[in-house]
């Protein structure tokens, strides 16, 4: 009887409502525990970010291109480079590097889908929920009491500007809990991460035969959990100290302001490595597919990356060398500063090696990892320059210093990811990224970049410091500000090319394949887009290059690793 | 203090001479010496930050050129040809040796640069304070300085006077760094490199400058709303323009009859509260000391020319010159307003 089945008498299917389809679409995101899905969330969310943090940085450089300019008022200047700097670290370095990673290791290692889906799901929302509290304090700063008003306190936020007798509103307390909230979320997507990494490997997937950007997924995970750690403990400490009373950084009931500074640059400092090091996977699976080549160095690569993880949890107090340490103190921060170069040293000499006897094509995605290379070098001069703590004593808080750090997060960190983008974009998509277009944003992109940055360097050394919303006709530095703010522009227009080639090659571009760039890894032998489930059958790999081994049957990897 | 020529580096010097003339061009261009480059040291210790960064400079200037060339080499040799299609190049995975090299020189290079560097740190630092060093304590405000000369029994404002220190009479100025709120950063950078100002945290550093004349620098801390507008004007003064500046600083303030109004005014008002002219009942801690405010060429921490119509406007409404300064606009009466100016205008 219960198997019985009773007619209903009229018809169900009825056609869902465009608007009910929407929803349902935009339910199935909201969800969502596929890694894939979160993945683009991620990325989504991050390049909304990029943007936003972008037209901020398009208006300081308005503001600067002429001395005394009044495009922006003293406060609003103050908050945009504060935003600026938060926005960029946290809400489109970390997200985007945590979407990737969610993107692309399981499909790396042969996975269905990341250790802890749900835990993924709450760390994008997080993650997602803490950028949304940082931005609404732009309505809300002061609450009820009037206009809102943005964290104008530098992204180092130094103690005590920030206790409350020297900003009064909430503006301060918007940029702390955000950050709690989103560190809560990068935590999540950092432990997802190495258990994933470490547990859910295909067969013959060992440790040393994971794509190195799997690898440097793990090295930047650990380094999160060891570096969030302690800039939420400080958060804390400054909420209790605007709050409950406590004088951690009050100085004027007897706390230390410098106790601030260390935690935020025992955070500060590895944050820029956590930023970096997925920059050099990318870097790492785009030059050997473009070289045609193995990479060089496998195992020394990965002993670098880990290398730089333990050097970089040790070298936080060059950003204090002027804050009056001990001769003795300043020096061991020279020295485990300049040991960093060793080990990216190492890194550039092997990437070099693995360009070396091969045939090159440059691609877009090539061409972004090539300048990358460059500019990565130069990035690390400047770094050895910075670390020789005399000569920092000019140069800390100047311009030099910025363009050190855009160096490295622009020119290393921002290429690399633009060539991840042309490069997965069509794994992701199942279409290409328009070629010429991607050359014009290589090229202007490129252009714009040094003509900001090359520059900055200068106006650093002719004695212009940073975080001033303007500067004085007679000091020397008009020209070059001009200058730096017409390469702002070139690049903006160069990332408006790029968001136009996402959407214009996601509705119209040249159908992408498995396999579009004769690549060697596994999530290359799927198809573009990759389905739910990801794999159909649980893949088996013996060497590095699994789709190597398979298109070369007579020659394969395995024969030759060690 | 002598300076350390100890870096054999004529050539290259001159090399990078060069380099530092166009790095200066725009700004001779825009009117000259007013730039505060770090590549026209004046004093010992920029002067020793200038030599070692002429060395760090030639080491990474020549990795670069190894690194960038073998790179640039790469890229031409290795791109790929129309001709060679097909055929993938041979897979090299790796050599012990050539890491090996690539890891040893580093580590050479490091070991020489951290053993220069460590030798400039000390020498800089811990460089005892001579007998005829003069003393002046630094405090940082929001968003002026404060200049206190314990020995001479000076406070000034924002215009810092230091004498000139020669080979013959060595009078190198050391700096006592303080502040009164948040942080802040002392940078004048032909003098020497920047010292931060932490409540709670007294630095010292010390300058000793060569040549008479003016050398501009300024806050290098983020410090708050003004923080841009945070100027500091540092005078080198000959023995002779010291001692008179010393002279003239030490007395009380002006007394002038025909301006005994405005001196009302000021006594009368709140500007008494946060100002101190000395020899009269202001006292104020807050603000800049008045005492000799015409001997200063700017007013505001040098956002504005030291002018009678400036003081006017900063009187009336600071926020025209520097929006977010802490003084409040004084709500005086014009007439009041004149006779204040008038009698600020005679404390020389």
């Amino acid at each position: 009887m219960a198997d019985q089945t009773y007619p209903i008498p009229g018809t169900l299917d009825i056609a869902p409502s465009r608007g009910a389809r929407l929803l349902e679409w935009l339910h199935t995101w909201v969800v969502t525990v596929d890694h894939k899905k979160l993945g683009i969330l991620y990325i989504v969310y991050a390049l909304f970010f990029l943007l936003v943090a972008g037209a901020e940085a398009m208006a300081m450089r308005i503001q600067l291109a002429v001395p005394n300019n009044h495009f922006l008022s003293p406060e609003v200047f103050n908050e945009f480079f504060t935003m600026h700097g938060t926005t960029m670290v946290f809400l489109v370095g970390m997200t985007i590097i945590f979407g990737i990673g969610n993107y692309l290791v399981p499909l790396m290692i042969g996975a269905r889908d990341m250790a802890f889906p749900r835990l993924n799901a709450f760390s994008f929302w997080m993650s997602a929920f803490g950028g949304l509290l940082l931005y609404s304090s732009f309505v809300g700063g002061f609450g009820l009491y009037g206009v809102g008003s943005a964290p104008d306190v530098t992204w180092w936020a130094y103690a005590p500007l920030t206790a409350k007798a020297f900003t009064p509103g909430h503006n301060t307390d918007y940029w702390a809990l955000s950050l709690i909230v989103m560190g809560f979320g990068t935590l999540g997507a950092a432990i997802n991460t190495l258990a994933t990494a470490f547990s859910m490997r295909c067969r013959g997937m060992t440790l040393f035969r994971m794509p190195l950007f799997v690898w440097l997924m793990i090295v930047t995970s650990g380094l999160t959990l060891i570096t969030i750690t302690p800039l939420t403990a400080a958060q804390v400490m400054l909420i209790i100290d605007r709050y409950l009373g406590a004088h951690f950084f009050d100085a004027q009931a007897g706390g230390a302001p410098i106790v601030w500074m260390h935690f935020f640059w025992i955070f500060g400092h590895p944050e820029v490595y956590v930023l970096i090091l997925p920059a050099f996977g990318i870097a790492s699976e785009v030059i050997p597919v473009f070289s045609r080549k193995a990479i060089f160095g496998y195992p020394a690569m990965v002993a670098a990356s880990v290398g730089i993880a333990f050097v970089s949890t040790t070298v936080w107090a060059h950003h204090m060398f002027t804050v009056g340490m001990t001769s003795v103190g300043n020096t061991f921060f020279v020295l485990s500063t300049m040991m960093v170069g060793i080990p990216t040293g190492i890194k550039i000499f092997n990437w070099i090696a693995t360009m070396w006897g091969g045939k090159i094509r440059f691609a877009t995605p090539m061409l972004f990892c090539t300048a990358f290379l460059f500019q990565f070098l130069c990035a690390g001069l400047t770094g050895i320059m910075l670390a020789i703590a005399p000569w920092n004593w000019q140069l800390h808080n100047s311009y030099f210093v910025i363009a050190h750090f855009h160096y490295t997060l622009t020119g290393s960190f921002i290429f690399c990811i633009f060539a991840a983008f042309y490069y997965w974009y069509p794994k992701v998509t199942g279409r290409m990224l328009s070629e010429k277009l991607g050359k014009w944003h290589f090229w202007l992109f490129f252009i714009g970049f040094h003509l900001t940055f090359d520059t900055m360097h200068f106006v650093g050394m002719l004695g212009m410091p940073r975080s001033i919303y303007t500067y004085e006709a007679d000091r020397g530095w008009s020209t070059l500000n001009f200058w730096i703010s017409m390469g702002g522009l070139i690049q903006g227009v160069a990332v408006l090319i790029f968001a136009w080639n996402l959407i214009h090659s996601y509705l119209h571009g040249q159908e992408a394949g498995n396999d579009p760039w004769d690549a060697w890894t596994l999530e290359w032998s799927v198809p573009s887009p990759p389905p739910a489930y990801n794999f159909a059958e649980d893949p088996v790999v013996r060497s590095r290059r699994p789709l190597w081994d398979l298109k070369h049957p007579q020659d394969p990897d395995w024969k030759y690793e060690r | 203090m002598q300076p350390r020529r100890s870096l054999p580096l004529t050539r290259t010097h001159a090399l990078f001479l060069a380099l530092a003339c166009i790095h200066a061009a725009p700004s001779i261009a825009q009117g000259a010496l007013t730039t505060p480059s770090i590549w026209a040291p004046a004093s010992t210790p920029a002067n020793e930050i200038y030599h070692l960064s002429l060395f760090v400079l030639l080491v990474t200037g020549a990795i670069f050129a190894v690194v960038g060339g073998l790179l640039a080499f790469v890229i031409v040799k290795f791109h790929a040809r129309k001709s060679d299609a097909g055929h993938e190049p041979a897979q090299i995975y790796g050599s012990t040796q050539v890491e090996l090299a690539w890891t040893v020189i580093p580590v050479l290079i490091v070991v020489v640069l951290f053993l220069t560097t460590a030798r400039i740190i000390f020498a800089i630092q811990d460089a005892p304070e001579p007998k005829s060093a003069l003393d002046v304590t630094v405090v940082g405000h929001q968003f002026w300085w404060e200049f206190r000369y314990p020995r001479l029994g000076i406070v000034t404002a924002n215009e810092l006077h230091v004498p000139v220190s020669t080979q013959l009479r060595p009078e190198p100025t050391y700096l006592r760094l303080l502040s009164a709120d948040v942080d802040h950063s002392f940078w004048v950078p032909q003098l020497g490199g920047k010292t931060d100002l932490i409540p709670n945290h007294p630095n010292q550093m010390w300058i000793d400058p060569q040549t008479a004349g003016l050398y501009l620098g300024q806050c290098a801390q983020f410090c708050g709303i003004e923080h841009a507008k945070m100027l500091l004007r540092v005078y080198v003064d000959t023995p002779d323009q010291f001692d008179a500046w010393v002279k003239n600083q030490q007395q009380p303030g002006v007394e002038d009859q025909s301006v005994a109004a405005g001196r009302h005014v000021f006594e009368q008002q709140a500007c008494m509260n946060c100002h101190t002219i000395a020899g009269t009942a202001a006292k104020g801690i807050f603000g800049p000391d008045l005492t000799h405010l015409m001997s200063r060429a700017t007013i505001a921490s040098g956002a504005a020319a030291n002018t009678p119509d400036n003081l006017r406007a900063w009187i009336r409404d600071p926020d025209t010159l520097k929006p977010g300064a802490l003084m409040p606009a004084m709500q005086l009466s014009d007439q009041e307003t004149d006779e204040v100016v008038a009698y600020l205008t005679t404390l020389h």
